[in-house]
């Protein structure tokens, strides 16, 4: 995107258009999350699904049109600190909630 | 040739590129603590993943959070996002007064999320659904009280910037250290948009 | 007004303690009073105290390291004693309250405050000059770093005379350490030191991610970079992902104790499982921070030895590479027998198996660079053969006890002490001891004795396997851990067996020490005035021992792995020229806030452990005062003038012809 632009401080710095469509599409995507649940009219897996999707995609607005990252800059470290990081966090939070899950079946601790 | 690398003039970085080297530096040492800032908050989602039914018979999610709230408070947080990057903006055309501007008001909208988080802690203790309740109360308490302590030093931040830009203008010292806060700032969003989703509305659901 | 404190926390009655105490109080003043009657003060503050040098922070590091070794091994020794007394219904001469205190300060100690401060001293007197760097990235911030350290460490040492320290073991498992169980003040010691030495663990772990990526020499592509520099940036990835962890763990333990919640507690949905879920996805990264280092170490010697560009550098790599994935991956091996089941304990079974081929393909790296090389047999490398050999026999009863059949048997028996000792000590210990006569020269200006050295060496590796393999043998007659006393007479024998092997350990410590004093006194007789005492390959040695505070006068180029080995291989051989024509460096100043804050920090701590709650305000207020004097202050650096670097360079290099 042309309105994005590295500068010499090593960040790059966003224009007035990526800043508002970052704010419209973080109020919509927030209206629509909150709006499945509190209208009570959809299923749970439903409402799972659309809760996930509108935050990853919030993240995504967040990281790009605020936090202008991109691979670009750094030489690309400052995407690949974060993809690992994310990675391990996955294994992290999976692996103890599958094992956590598991303990407890096994152990009839309820829960 | 390379026989006398260590006392050649040609491989000495000059002291031109030093500024630019150490701001950005910094804000790359920035971008790693925040990388061990995700995990702590990734720590505290995993512990409030495992722990959200234990409620041990105390009250659960579903009754307690009040999502009109919660949403009202997601705009402050959102919207202070913005006015950070009003200011960000400012800084990159220099212009002084305007970056003091949007940070006085990225100031009252964080300060108005704060206010918001204290008074629903201050309500649900009240109500006798405090962090000692349950092992889930424990988790959403420390997990949402984690977020809000980052905003307050994030306010704080914000406060000492003021100051800083105020008295010294835009220079070499205080732009990396606008550019580490918006960067925090925005991060905090990120982890905010994660708790209303994986906490209240999955709790509410 | 002083919260749960009052004189009665301190345990008069116990005479190991109360003389312990007064040979510390008494060293501690001959101290004093030596350093005040030669008028040192002055100097110990603007050279060591205040210094943002990496070198000297490494220096420090280090020696904190070897005093606290010493307080960790007066552990070992005193609970080899008393199980080799404590047999048939003997009750030996430490109550069960007094030896679980020592397992656990012995435990703690030889982590986190010898095992961390050696890597991170290491790393700090190295990385920075392999990479042909002048500093690190944050010097303030190392600075700040090491008082962090050392204010966990003196917090550690406070609680052996007033109150007590933990009694749960060195990880603390809920809810033996929740308020129910432990209600006295030792556990909150060992919450203290861990969170505030662990900051300063996190803070170092990215300052130096940070140097290694942004700080290389020009032309030192990542891989150009000595192995060591590459263990070292994968052992600070480590270390900024696991630390946070143990932050929060240590953290909901904290907000169980202090504010009645209910994370790990019996009652209320508290899960304890959860605590020991936690406390692993560190634990087990973390024995990977220590040992990676200790791999580059002995990367480097062998390397320098032989004489020969080591075997497979790429392979060392990527094998480095992939231990830092797996390590996050294999957490639950410490706990298969707390019920997750087959699907679990087989996924992390595998695993844990899968961790050790990389290890594996290292191993044989080592050999093969050895093989046909013309090894010179240093006390480095007598390390090194000696750490191939045990740490290859502790890796394969780690893999014997990643097998979770297995593992039901041995868990929490003497075999895991005897794997993780047989890991640790043939790892970590000999490796970090090998660094420390491999780069002593480049910190001090002289070698060390090798006399002494092999003495240390043969001690520490007799000492080893005398203590630790009866271990092995007793854990299959059903010896647990942490035993205050064994009904079963027959286990004696070996235990005492055991003893000696400990005993001689002791006298591997004091042939350290010896080394150390005989080294001083020769010093004049082993000066390094090279700069290169053992005709090595990396950058280091391309600049005097010790060098001066800027490092390299002109930063070095680069253009191959071991370049400084490529540049001495050159027809007509590597000379150091003088320059003609220097120019000022631009370097950080001294900084007085990072030991304030790092004392401040102390307080903070004992106040926090005693409760005495008007404290904590009025410390936490000093830590952020203290901060926002450091924030508004621009008096932080400063240009070594262009005549000083000259005078410097030339001395040198009077030195340098000198020799030749």
């Amino acid at each position: 995107m042309s309105d994005i632009h590295t500068s010499h401080d090593g960040a790059s710095h966003g224009s007035y258009k990526s800043y508002i469509i970052g704010l419209v599409l973080s109020i919509v995507l927030t209206l629509i999350a909150f709006g499945v649940v509190m209208t009570g009219s959809f299923s749970v897996p439903v409402m799972m699904v659309t809760i996930v999707v509108t935050a990853v995609a919030q993240v995504l607005v967040q990281l790009i049109l605020f936090m202008h990252l991109n691979t670009k800059a750094e030489g690309g470290w400052n995407v690949i600190s974060f993809v690992f990081t994310i990675g391990i966090l996955v294994m992290i939070v999976v692996g103890s909630l599958w094992i956590m899950h598991n303990i407890h079946v096994n152990m009839m601790l309820g829960g | 040739m390379a026989t006398d690398t260590l006392s050649n003039h040609d491989a000495h970085a000059h002291d031109g590129h030093e500024h630019h080297d150490a701001s950005a530096m910094k804000v790359f040492g920035f971008w790693i603590y925040l990388m061990s800032d995700l995990v702590i908050f990734g720590t505290l989602f995993a512990t409030f993943g495992v722990l959200a039914t234990a409620t041990a018979g105390g009250p659960t999610g579903k009754e307690l959070f009040e999502l009109p709230f919660v949403l009202v408070e997601t705009f402050l947080l959102l919207i202070s996002s913005f006015t950070f990057g009003m200011a960000a903006l400012a800084q990159n055309a220099g212009d002084r007064g305007a970056v003091l501007k949007w940070l006085a008001v990225t100031f009252l909208l964080g300060f108005g999320f704060v206010a918001m988080e204290v008074y629903e802690f201050h309500h649900l203790i009240v109500e006798g659904a405090g962090p000692d309740r349950s092992a889930f109360l424990s988790a959403f308490f420390t997990l949402v009280g984690t977020h809000g302590l980052h905003v307050t030093f994030g306010l704080i931040w914000i406060a000492i910037m003021f100051i800083q830009i105020s008295k010294r203008g835009l220079d070499s010292v205080t732009k990396p250290r606008m550019l580490c806060l918006s960067l925090f700032w925005h991060f905090l969003d990120i982890v905010w948009i994660c708790v209303f989703s994986f906490v209240y509305l999955f709790g509410a659901m | 007004m002083f919260g749960k404190l009052s004189l009665d926390s301190i345990p008069y009655h116990e005479p190991i303690i109360m003389v312990t105490a007064a040979v510390i109080g008494i060293v501690g003043a001959l101290v004093v009073g030596l350093v005040t009657y030669y008028r040192k003060w002055g100097y110990l503050w603007r050279e060591w105290i205040t210094s943002i040098d990496h070198k000297k922070l490494g220096i420090m590091y280090f020696l904190v390291a070897l005093v606290m070794m010493v307080r960790g091994f007066a552990d070992a020794i005193m609970m080899r004693t008393q199980q080799a007394i404590a047999a048939g219904g003997a009750e030996g001469y430490l109550p069960p309250h007094h030896y679980d205190q020592i397992f656990t300060a012995h435990g703690v100690i030889m982590i986190f405050f010898v095992a961390m401060p050696m890597v991170i001293g290491l790393m700090n007197l190295v990385v920075p000059l392999q990479i042909g760097a002048r500093d690190v990235a944050f010097p303030f911030m190392n600075n700040l770093s090491f008082w962090l350290t050392a204010a966990g460490v003196v917090l550690v040492n406070i609680s052996l005379v007033v109150g007590e320290f933990a009694k749960t073991g060195w990880l603390a498992y809920a809810p033996l350490s929740e308020l129910q169980y432990s209600p006295d003040v030792g556990v909150d010691y060992w919450i203290w030191a861990l969170q505030i030495s662990g900051i300063g663990t996190t803070l170092t772990g990215i300052n130096f991610f940070v140097t290694i990526m942004k700080m290389r020499t020009k032309g030192m592509t990542l891989f150009r970079m000595p192995i060591f520099t590459w263990t070292a940036l994968c052992a600070n990835v480590l270390i900024i992902l696991a630390f946070p962890v143990l932050t929060v763990t240590i953290a909901l333990l904290t907000l169980d104790r202090y504010l009645g919640m209910n994370f790990f507690t019996n009652d209320m949905g508290g899960s304890q499982m959860m605590y020991v879920n936690l406390i692993w996805i560190w634990g087990h990264p973390e024995v990977y921070i220590l040992i990676l280092p200790a791999f580059g170490v002995f990367s480097e010697v062998i390397a320098t030895f032989t004489k020969k560009r080591l075997f497979g550098y790429k392979t060392m790599v990527w094998a480095t590479a992939a231990i830092t994935v797996l390590s996050f991956i294999v957490w639950l091996h410490h706990f298969f027998t707390m019920g997750a089941g087959a699907n679990v304990n087989a996924f992390f079974g595998i695993m844990t198996m899968i961790i050790a081929v990389p290890t594996g393909v290292k191993i044989f790296n080592w050999l093969f660079t050895m093989y046909r090389g013309r090894i010179q047999f240093t006390s480095p490398v007598l390390w090194t053969i000696g750490f191939i050999i045990t740490f290859t026999l502790g890796g394969m009863t780690g893999v014997m006890l990643a097998v979770p059949g297995a593992n039901f048997v041995l868990h929490n028996s003497l075999f895991v002490i005897a794997h993780f000792h047989n890991v640790i000590i043939g790892g970590v210990v000999f490796g970090m001891l090998a660094g420390l006569t491999y780069w002593f020269p480049k910190a001090f200006g002289f070698t060390l004795n090798e006399k002494w050295g092999k003495r240390s060496f043969w001690c520490w590796l007799v000492g080893f396997y005398l203590a630790f393999m009866p271990l092995y043998a007793l854990s299959f007659f059903g010896a647990m851990r942490r035993m205050q006393s064994y009904e079963q007479a027959e286990w004696q024998p070996l235990m005492i067996v055991a003893w000696v092997g400990a005993v001689i350990i002791a006298l591997g410590i004091a042939c350290l020490v010896i080394q150390l004093v005989v080294s001083v006194r020769d010093r004049e007789k082993n000066r390094d005035l090279t700069g290169d005492p053992w005709d090595a390959r990396t950058l280091e040695w391309a600049t005097s021992s010790p060098p001066p505070k800027y490092n390299f006068a002109f930063l070095p180029a680069v253009d191959s792995i071991d370049s400084f080995w490529e540049m001495k291989q050159q027809p007509g051989g590597f000379k150091r020229e003088l320059a003609t024509k220097f120019e000022d460096i631009h370097m950080p100043k001294n900084t007085t806030e990072g030991p304030i804050i790092g004392v401040i920090s102390i307080v903070f701590g004992f106040a926090l452990i005693w409760h005495i709650w008007w404290l904590v305000g009025v410390s936490a207020i000093g830590i952020f005062a203290t901060y926002m004097f450091r924030i508004f202050n621009d008096d932080i650096d400063y240009h070594v003038h262009a005549d000083e670097v000259e005078r410097t360079e030339r001395e040198y290099h009077k030195r340098l012809e000198m020799q030749a």
